[in-house]
């Protein structure tokens, strides 16, 4: 029982990386209909750079964090601005190769810049733990859930109670009414590609925590968070959360019992779990649990 | 073949775009005959790496199915001529088919659930197929060796092998000579299959499906069955062009066969010019022989990692980093990839000595793809 409630609760906390990962997908694909590509390599920029704040030039952890945001952020807002503007109307296809396009140069800039060795996230909490009813939870894990979930009802808040939430919520509806009425489409999508910064850098360093490391290629955690997105419904942000939490929870305790359990299921299984059961949920509902079903026109 | 001319020489005079076909194919076969073993292996890779985004370009580029679950085709033909061809001991000439055709039953099963859709939801799915895959290939070891790999065949069929070259009484052709020639002609019956494909009814339908799905399904084309079609094409040439590729590194992993390598090939079908017959080959010369290029100049280039200097961005970094801008400088200023860069120059230099009638030609409807 004690074994099950740390597992629960380590995919509780690799379900809310994943949910602030999603909630990065969401917030670009309700601005601009696309999926980031890229998502995983900012994430993984993110990272890196707060990381390298703390060990190469010493400041403390919350402030190189903020640093560390803000730059990332400033990334997704540089590649908006100097690449995607130029891609507004062009179809779907073309602006999510360009995300991957993004993706393979950001990967291999940050490989050449930071080294692919992986090191320590630099946070204050380490390996230290905190008793909870007899059981010895990781702190960074604690703070994990506790900063997704505020990071997630302050963007409830934002998307429901200000003007630019009203602006993102009106271009996700219906992009060229929008505009008609003068919202600004270039600082919509300026600010959903801001947020994606945010949350991807958020997601990085929680994500680097113990027993984790960071290097360029934690970026390959969004490969495992696409099954979140599609699981909750790539439109809706309580789908993303949801499917996130989801999708860690399955996770973490396939990777802790099936080898026992169902060891003719082999090695590597929970790699491909998450697949699997985004395979069945799609097939039943072709738009997630949350998401909804465009209406088509000719 | 009932597009081409009775007699093949007939109408080169006036067709320059059958003439400058005809140049392309007889510098192909001369080509092994200039270059040296290293340009020639990087050359056997280029043509594998082409018959492969040739399939992809069926799919995404003339059907209009976002995919980035090729690498698993790949790994299904890699692993099926590997199996048949070592294990079974079978002859090339039927692994290498083989390998095609078990890849497109997949492809068919795979198309079952892709039928349920649509463009990004397909592009995810499919990269479940690549985690799925490889997770299967580690753990079918009587197949796959597991996460340590297997090796393949040279291909040979009963007493020939490639492995001692082909000697025609003073010509002699070396084992890569061979792989060569193999690729080549692969490739080659792919392009004429996915030329008349496109001057088919099947391939119109592909293009109405790409083109505007529901307004396609209205006016009568069998949507699923043109995707499933698509889907079975190009897991039969993933197929076939996987074999090729381990049989040639002679050697595969289940690790080899990752999504890096999918996106690879859609940048292939991308750079190259989604929907033109050539784009697969152009853009396969771009990103495969690309790297192998900067690989071989490292020491003379500035800022790159090799030779006496120890620092400097690795080549592998290099190359990355070059083909992400050049995916991102096409789609923004040459949507039409390596292909459409070319008829672009190409009328440039046609408009200069041009006739005023020509000059009357819609260029959209002259240009391919």
């Amino acid at each position: 029982m004690k074994t099950f409630a740390l597992q629960l609760f380590s995919g509780l906390s690799i379900g809310a990386v994943y949910a602030l990962i999603a909630l990065g997908f969401t917030v670009i694909f309700r601005a601009s209909r696309i999926i980031n590509f890229a998502q995983g390599e900012l994430l993984a920029l993110g990272a890196l750079l707060t990381s390298s704040l703390i060990s190469a030039h010493g400041l403390p952890f919350w402030l190189a964090f903020l640093i560390g945001a803000a730059l990332t952020a400033a990334a997704g807002f540089a590649f908006q601005t100097l690449v995607l503007r130029f891609a507004v109307g062009k179809p779907d296809f073309t602006i999510v190769m360009l995300t991957l396009g993004l993706a393979t140069v950001l990967a291999a800039a940050l490989d050449a810049g930071f080294g692919a060795y992986p090191r320590s996230n630099g946070d204050p909490w380490g390996s230290s733990v905190v008793h909870v009813f007899g059981l010895a939870l990781l702190w960074v894990q604690v703070w994990t859930i506790v900063t997704a979930v505020v990071l997630l009802v302050a963007f409830r808040l934002f998307n429901k109670h200000t003007k630019y939430g009203l602006a993102m919520r009106s271009t996700a509806a219906d992009t060229e009414a929008a505009v008609a009425v003068g919202i600004p489409l270039r600082r919509v999508h300026g600010s959903a590609w801001v947020l994606a910064g945010l949350v991807a850098c958020v997601g990085g360093v929680f994500l680097g925590g113990f027993p984790n490391t960071v290097s360029p290629s934690i970026s390959d955690v969004t490969f495992f968070a696409f099954p979140a997105i599609i699981l909750g419904g790539i439109d809706s942000t309580t789908g993303a959360v949801v499917g996130g939490f989801i999708i860690g929870v399955v996770q973490q305790l396939t990777a802790g019992y099936q080898p026992t359990y169902a060891a003719f299921l082999g090695q590597d299984f929970y790699i491909a779990a998450p697949y699997i059961v985004m395979i069945i949920v799609l097939l039943v509902r072709p738009y997630g649990l949350f998401g909804s079903r465009p209406a088509e026109r000719l | 073949m009932s597009s081409f001319p009775r007699s093949a020489l007939a109408g080169l005079g006036r067709h320059p775009a059958r003439l400058s076909t005809v140049l392309v194919v007889i510098i192909g076969i001369l080509l092994p005959f200039w270059v040296d073993a290293y340009w020639l292996s990087t050359l056997v890779f280029v043509l594998v790496a082409a018959l492969g985004a040739l399939g992809l370009d069926v799919l995404t580029g003339r059907t209009g199915q976002i995919s980035l679950g090729h690498a698993f085709f790949l790994m299904v033909g890699a692993y099926t001529g590997g199996y048949l061809g070592v294990n079974l001991h079978e002859s090339a000439l039927f692994w290498i088919p083989a390998a095609g055709i078990v890849a497109g039953l997949l492809g068919a099963v795979a198309a079952t659930t892709a039928m349920r859709l649509r463009g990004l939801y397909l592009g995810i799915v499919t990269i479940g197929l690549v985690y799925i895959g490889q997770w299967v290939a580690t753990n079918w070891t009587t197949v796959s060796g597991g996460s340590g790999g297997r090796t393949l065949a040279v291909p040979g069929n009963g007493t020939f092998s490639f492995a001692n070259g082909l000697h025609l009484g003073s010509l002699s052709i070396t084992e890569n000579g061979l792989y060569y020639y193999t690729a080549f002609v692969l490739l080659a019956l792919g392009m004429m299959y996915v030329h008349n494909l496109g001057h088919s009814r099947v391939g119109r339908n592909m293009a109405a499906v790409r083109d505007r799905e529901l307004a396609a399904a209205v006016l009568g084309v069998n949507v699923a069955r043109t995707k499933t079609t698509a889907f079975i094409v190009s897991s039969i040439m993933a197929g076939v062009a996987g074999a090729m590729y381990g049989s040639f590194l002679s050697f595969v992993t289940p690790g080899q066969f990752d999504l890096l390598l999918s996106i690879q090939y859609v940048i292939i079908v991308v750079v190259g010019g989604l929907g033109a017959l050539w784009g697969p080959l152009l853009g396969a010369f771009f990103v495969v022989g690309l790297p192998a290029l900067l690989q071989n100049e490292a020491a003379s280039l500035p800022f790159l990692e090799g030779g006496t200097r120890t620092t400097g961005i690795p080549v592998t970094d290099a190359t990355d980093l070059l083909y992400g801008v050049l995916l991102i400088v096409f789609l923004l200023v040459e949507p039409r990839g390596i292909v459409g860069l070319a008829h672009r120059i190409g009328s440039l230099v046609r408009r200069r000595r041009a006739t005023p009638k020509e000059l009357g030609v819609v260029p959209s409807l002259t240009q391919e793809g």
